[in-house]
């Protein structure tokens, strides 16, 4: 059990994270706490790629200048492959080295870039609420608007 | 005294370094941990910095509101237009190694790759900026000297 | 089509793959720097033409060929992102140009009405932004890249629901409240795509279907598939997922609403067929456990209760949005059917909701246009202030209840069809009962507009304010399309059929 905890160390901070994160989204009433939760919640989800990209011993997969050939493709395909096999093919110029995987982090940078484009949208969607409403409370907002409804005529 | 007297000193002597990394981190982008989205927040980092201290007027004196606006328009048009660039010349939609005809060394990668992320940097800086003068910018409900 | 395929060089036809989402993208950041809404429009209208002819030239080439592949800077897939293009999403490309044609016809008197005019070329751009990202979702064949085309079309949906605040400032919490859902959603949708590449070590769809199969008794493979589920869910707008979207469609700006009833959830049920049936397999066990009891039993929960909850509705919109979760009942229904012919039913079923809904919810549009409607109960004696918006609101609504001489029979008939042909006579029920629901709100909003007596102060003003031509002929062109393709749906059929024999394709991998 305790080895599974130490192997698996990683993955049940991703759970925790992401528990958090689901659970200040539904059970906050503030609009601000809620777009926090969420933030939370994305960023479980990078460490979940981070996670997955790890190889140990890996070095950083740029070429070195005296290796002749197909540059750049070689380098790629190697550090596509580096997870599955720690040695390089035959095939290819490149020494017997361990690169490590490029991919997972350029996901997590795309990743990161829409967590923070909806969080400036959800920024200014609530201060706009907080202008026109008066409060960022779910329940004030939601009286004001049930207000509305059955009086029968719009704002 | 000014009571501010630390932090306004210690800014201009911090905010032309911060930006000097800035782009630093995107021209090393090709080789170390950087690129142009991590420069357009570090480079956007140091304006807030001096709009923090010295007032969002002074910071819109210093990068207006219509250059913050053409300056995200041009960032993307940047990047779509070496796509293009790269489709004129034949190739398919952004394949940089038809920008530059040493193909040894891949030239065209490394131009390509500038390009974009210059794009990239001036979208992301203009953005940021974009969201802090719209936020900051809305009168406050609570008076300065009550804070 | 050929006809218009041939009017563009043939080396733009060869990279129309990128072209097609590149174009929408790079308009829009010129439309957000120009001052006045009116070149705003105009850029959005070039642009959507453009890529109209684009896709159209992509189909007939799929048409022609099989598969369109195309590889974004050159590198080759799986390695590199890869645009790929065959008969299951053909359909979606047109969809998404065609209607964003004539939605964006229709926007000019609609959004000059609605939105400042400060903001306008903003909002032009934010509408180009969608597009380009609805187009990038159907069109890309990396899964990786289908969850950043989908945020991309996500943020600009929220944002341009939150324009509709200057009318009504409900809009406001309808955006957040859509943002929160739809950011979990794709949030939970990029986990799933974490686990298929940490199993097979690819993000290429079509490589991934191929190396799925040997891995079906990993518990990372069947956790990635419930996560995906529930993702793409929330974005079609499952039933149990659906209570973003009344409030974000009749609150939006009605143009908005024009575009996304007919797009957006439409794009995410052929990402969800895309992954059922192409990169995972029918015939794993937890696959086809969900046939079953995800998406018919959801979907016939759907169409019932989503139905009965349009009955009693006040605001016309968002009675039509109700009614939509209900036709995304119907979909989904059709894709748990399982089988070839439910898959086409179901992409018949999309086709055809997008034709019904475009037209109603235009004239809703050119209605408020004029006088600025909002219930129901506003839209009386219409009948005789705009009479050529009444008749195509009215074909709308028949299509809408599968009545024949329209092109909603067509679609009720093959999924009932489909699912007795499967032994579900309990669906063919629900299908009939969901149909006679929908009759009643229709009826409801039919006898509003052709029988009741207008109000007072409007009865005044009657004389006869037709809608703007620019919103008349969108509108009507659509109200034809519906009568049209009931007396020749074989156009249709096709592509349908076609569409579903794609999907299964997967399997022969």
């Amino acid at each position: 059990m305790i080895e599974l905890l130490a192997e698996r160390f990683n993955f049940i901070i991703v759970i925790i994270l992401m528990m958090t994160g689901l659970y200040a989204v539904v059970a906050t009433g503030n609009l601000v706490k809620r777009l926090v939760g969420l933030s939370l919640f994305q960023t479980s989800v990078f460490l979940l790629y981070i996670t997955m990209g790890k190889v140990f011993g890996g070095q950083p997969p740029i070429l070195p200048e005296s290796a002749e050939g197909h540059g750049e493709t070689a380098g790629y395909d190697a550090a596509a492959h580096a997870p599955e096999t720690a040695l390089a093919d035959a095939g290819h110029h490149v020494e017997a080295a361990i690169y490590s995987n490029p991919l997972p982090h350029v996901l997590i940078l795309t990743a990161i870039v829409v967590g923070v484009a909806t969080l400036a949208v959800g920024l200014a969607l609530v201060v706009r609420i907080r202008e026109s409403y008066g409060t960022i409370e779910d329940e004030a907002i939601n009286q004001a608007d049930y207000a509305v409804d059955s009086a029968g005529k719009n704002a | 005294m000014n009571p501010h007297l630390v932090l306004r000193v210690v800014s201009k002597l911090l905010i032309p370094l911060i930006v000097v990394f800035g782009l630093y981190v995107h021209f090393h982008g090709d080789y170390s941990p950087g690129g142009g989205f991590q420069a357009g927040v570090i480079v956007a980092a140091a304006v807030i910095l001096y709009a923090l201290i010295f007032g969002v007027d002074a910071a819109k004196r210093a990068v207006p509101t219509w250059f913050v606006k053409f300056l995200a328009a041009f960032g993307v048009l940047l990047y779509g237009g070496t796509g293009v660039a790269t489709l004129v010349l034949g190739a398919n939609f952004l394949d940089y190694d038809v920008l530059h005809p040493d193909l040894a060394h891949h030239s065209g990668q490394h131009i390509g790759i500038i390009l974009v992320e210059l794009g990239v940097l001036s979208t992301v800086f203009s953005v940021m900026m974009a969201i802090f003068y719209a936020f900051a910018g809305r009168a406050p409900d609570i008076p300065e000297g009550e804070w | 089509m050929d006809f218009l395929a041939s009017l563009l060089p043939a080396h733009i036809v060869e990279h129309a793959p990128a072209i097609v989402v590149v174009v929408p993208l790079l308009m829009a950041a010129i439309a957000a720097i120009l001052p006045n809404g009116k070149l705003g429009w105009a850029v959005a209208l070039v642009s959507t033409v453009i890529s109209a002819l684009l896709a159209i030239a992509i189909v007939v080439d799929v048409q022609a060929g099989g598969v369109v592949s195309y590889a974004m800077g050159g590198w080759a897939p799986p390695a590199g992102i890869e645009f790929r293009i065959d008969s299951l999403n053909a359909v979606l490309l047109l969809l998404i140009t065609l209607l964003g044609l004539l939605s964006v016809i229709y926007a000019l008197p609609s959004v000059a009405d609605e939105i400042a005019d400060n903001r306008q070329s903003l909002f032009y751009s934010a509408f180009l932004v969608c597009f380009a990202g609805l187009l990038g979702v159907a069109i890309t064949g990396d899964a990786f890249n289908m969850f950043v085309f989908l945020e991309i079309s996500s943020i600009s949906t929220y944002v341009l629901v939150g324009m509709g605040a200057a009318r009504d400032r409900r809009a406001l919490t309808a955006a957040y409240n859509y943002l929160i859902l739809g950011t979990i959603g794709a949030t939970f949708f990029v986990i799933g795509v974490g686990f298929l590449y940490m199993a097979t070590g690819t993000l290429n769809m079509a490589d991934m279907a191929s190396r799925l199969p040997d891995l079906s008794s990993s518990r990372v493979v069947q956790a990635a598939f419930a996560f995906i589920i529930v993702g793409l869910g929330l974005k079609a707008a499952m039933f149990p997922l659906h209570l973003w979207l009344p409030n974000a469609y009749a609150y939006a700006p009605n143009f908005v609403t024009t575009f996304l009833a007919t797009t957006a959830t439409k794009v995410a049920f052929y990402t969800l067929v895309r992954f059922m049936f192409d990169v995972f397999w029918p015939e794993a066990a937890f696959v086809a456990v969900s046939f079953f009891w995800v998406f018919a039993v959801l979907g016939i929960v759907g169409m019932i209760v989503a139905s009965i909850q349009a009955v009693f509705q006040e605001d016309a919109r968002r009675l039509l949005a109700f009614s939509s979760v209900a036709q995304v009942g119907y979909m989904m229904l059709g894709l748990g059917i399982g089988t070839a012919a439910g898959v086409s039913a179901g992409m018949l079923h999309l086709v055809n909701h997008a034709m019904m809904k475009g037209v109603l919810f235009m004239a809703l549009g050119a209605f408020a246009v004029r006088f600025g409607i909002r219930r129901i109960s506003d839209l009386n004696g219409f009948a005789r202030t705009m009479p050529f918006t009444s008749v195509a609101f009215t074909i709308g609504g028949l299509s809408l209840v599968g009545v024949p001489m329209t092109v909603g029979f067509w679609s009720k008939w093959y999924l009932g069809v489909a699912a007795f042909e499967n032994g579900w006579w309990w669906a063919v029920a629900a299908l009939i009962l969901s149909s006679l629901i929908a009759l009643a709100y229709i009826a409801r909003m039919l006898a509003a507009i052709w029988v009741a007596e207008p109000h007072h102060d409007r009865a005044g003003a009657i004389a006869s304010a037709r809608a703007p031509w620019m919103m008349l002929a969108p509108m009507w062109i659509l109200a034809i399309a519906n009568i049209w393709f009931f007396f020749q749906p074989d156009f249709l059929i096709s592509i349908t059929n076609a569409a579903a024999e794609a999907a299964f394709a997967g399997e022969a991998r």
